[in-house]
């Protein structure tokens, strides 16, 4: 789970790491109300980077041009995410800016630290003086690390690695990180928190702001589901099926529309809830394609033979093999197309895709 | 020969009296796997299958088990692998998803100072046909013969497995590595392990987006495997930075797409399929195994 920068200021001072001064606001009203020194900075508080190329950073220096910043920013579109919230900030002294962050190597499996003395870039970007530093999970940070970087920015490195393991992070970014003589600042903040360890972290926000709502609904009842931009809805057991399935479904020019895992079921009432949420997405058609192994192919047919007794879909294309294949088959034979092959069954479904 | 799982596995089931452990206790009996014990904390004394339940694995070396299975919800999962590894036991096969990673980093990284495997987590374990299963695979989908397959996915792998013993082309070993962006077990062990055991001829990977271990698998072939390597990748079509799935299925900036992954492998040499059924046909029709 992304956090937006305000709450992930909120843990850095939590942390006793220094941010500038600021407040979030929703309305214009709320602008009078601010009792801080100009010039102020107003972000827009959004999920998706990029967002000062889009617009979405004003400087203002009289509360006249923070409303005019603040009419510009708010409901403004980056990414196709809308503003809902600005961050209003006081704008800090700058002398350097620098590059922080830790997270996850997939490919060492070890935390690295990774800092650079040029921030304020993407850190894709960053091809010189980048120092990465390899952190074994068992022995955590050592003072030794931290004497790699420059003098000023070490105790903030400690505390940002503190965060990064108390709060289950992916990744705790600081970038940029304003040098002001002695002094350290987080100019903003980048935390991903693993979604597999919110359950223990109660203290952390509820709201997901990166899932659509049917997303949202998805995740509660435990399916794997994502929305894509095409019009054909896949169900399929497990996550590399239904990835495959979308594959397939463009070579034949059909666009998946619906990533929906249904995961090891051997319950007509989970099929039968996988598909409302389908049926919710609106998609023109819908692939349904089975491997049943600890899956029984008759007990998803029922769900989607019960489903279909009591609810309009729109027209489904199924390929079920495995366990007890022959009588999914005749138990579906009036209310899918069904039809053998992976390949057929994708042609099919792109066709009626259109 | 076979790698990993073999004739000589004394498996000991962590998690056994719950629903997973249970059904799963009863397929890997059938499929030939000697399971000795149980562990559940509070079941001690209680049989499941005629398998005797202990309260800790350290009671339950009294019948020596020399692999684990771990079905434990993911909460508890930690404390089960290093419970594990505290025993002797070397190899700790983990089922369990959607693990916090940074419990799967500590058990990960205990087992590498432990000197012992971990295969997982969030994964369906590794079977040998004719030998022995840790793990939730379908039985009916194997037969005995000479493809050793690794994989990332579940379901897709079964869905492999079962198209190449439809065509006639049996399995000596087949991994399932975990949907997760930490493993135990990587690409690269799987590779080593296949390269060095006698009895399999040709290597089946099955990948998807997100990481580089398919990279740097690749990497691995060129220089070391002199075997014919297969591969199939889903997510080609996947958009960045959504979770497809697998909590380690997610291309992250321009990292870990499908493209970098099918073209490093061919640079190495690996016969690519386009759709998973390809695997089979690619399989069987090459010269230089048959």
């Amino acid at each position: 789970m992304k956090l937006f920068e305000y709450q992930g200021k909120e843990l850095f001072r939590n942390y006793g790491i220094a941010v500038p001064k600021s407040v979030v606001v929703q309305s214009k009203e709320e602008l009078e109300k601010i009792d801080m020194p100009f010039p102020w900075v107003l972000k827009a508080q959004v999920l998706v980077g990029g967002r000062g190329k889009a617009g979405g950073v004003k400087i203002a220096s009289s509360i006249e041009e923070a409303k005019k910043a603040f009419d510009e920013i708010m409901g403004m579109e980056i990414k196709g995410e809308r503003v809902k919230k600005i961050l209003v900030e006081e704008k800090a002294e700058i002398e350097k800016e620098m590059y922080l962050s830790f997270f996850l190597d997939r490919s060492s499996r070890q935390y690295l630290m990774m800092f650079s003395p040029h921030g304020g870039v993407d850190i894709e970007a960053m091809k010189e003086n980048v120092k990465k530093i390899y952190i074994n999970p068992l022995i955590g940070l050592q003072s030794y690390h931290l004497r790699k970087l420059p003098k000023e920015t070490r105790s903030i490195a400690g505390r940002l690695y503190r965060l990064f393991i108390e709060k289950d992070c992916e990744l705790a970014e600081i970038n940029p990180l304003a040098i002001s003589g002695e002094a350290a600042i987080a100019l903003d903040s980048k935390i991903i928190v693993d979604d597999n360890a919110l359950y223990r972290h109660n203290e952390l926000p509820k709201e997901n702001a990166e899932l659509t709502p049917l997303e949202k609904e998805a995740r509660e009842k435990g399916i794997a589901f994502v929305q894509l931009d095409g019009n054909i809805g896949v169900i399929a057991n497990g996550a590399g099926l239904t990835m495959a399935t979308l594959d397939a479904l463009n070579e034949f020019n059909g666009r998946g529309g619906v990533f929906l895992d249904l995961g090891g079921t051997d319950d007509p009432e989970k099929v039968k809830q996988a598909l409302e949420i389908m049926v919710k997405a609106k998609p023109k058609v819908i692939l349904i394609n089975l491997f049943g192994g600890i899956t029984k192919c008759d007990t998803v047919a029922r769900g989607i033979m019960e489903f279909m007794e009591e609810h309009d879909t729109p027209p489904i294309v199924a390929r079920i093999k495995g366990v007890n294949e022959d009588i999914a088959r005749e138990m579906l034979k009036d209310y899918v197309i069904a039809l053998d092959s992976f390949r057929e069954v994708a042609k099919k479904a792109a066709e009626l895709g259109g | 020969m076979a790698i990993w799982a073999d004739e000589n596995i004394r498996l000991l089931v962590q998690g056994i009296t719950g629903h997973q452990g249970q059904f799963h206790t009863k397929a890997m009996q059938e499929f030939g796997t000697n399971v000795v014990a149980g562990v559940t904390p509070g079941k001690g004394g209680m049989q499941v299958h005629g398998v005797p339940v202990y309260n800790s694995v350290e009671d339950a070396m009294e019948k020596e088990p020399n692999a684990s299975i771990v079905f434990v919800p993911a909460a508890f999962a930690k404390d089960a692998v290093i419970e594990a590894l505290d025993a002797g036991i070397k190899m700790v096969v983990v089922i369990t998803e959607n693990i916090p990673f940074h419990d799967a980093m500590q058990f990960i990284h205990y087992a590498m100072y432990k000197k012992a495997r971990v295969i997982g987590p969030n994964c369906p374990g590794i079977a040998s046909p004719g030998k022995s299963k840790i793990g939730i695979f379908p039985n009916i989908i194997f037969s005995k013969g000479s493809v050793g397959i690794a994989s990332r996915s579940g379901t897709l792998t079964y869905e492999i497995v079962a198209a190449l013993s439809q065509a006639g082309i049996g399995q000596s070993t087949c991994i399932g590595l975990g949907g997760d962006p930490v493993t135990g077990t990587t690409f690269i062990d799987a590779l080593k392990a296949f390269e060095e055991d006698e009895e399999t001829k040709a290597i089946v990977m099955v990948g998807e987006i997100g990481g580089t271990a398919e990279e740097e698998a690749a990497e691995y072939i060129k220089k070391e495997v002199s075997k014919p390597v297969y591969a199939y990748i889903a997510g080609r079509t996947a958009p960045a930075g959504k979770r497809m799935g697998h909590a380690g299925a997610i291309i992250s900036g321009s990292m870990g797409t499908a493209e970098s992954k099918i073209k490093a492998l061919e640079e190495a040499g690996v016969k690519v399929a386009r759709f998973p059924y390809e695997i089979a046909e690619l399989v069987k029709n090459d010269k230089e195994i048959w």
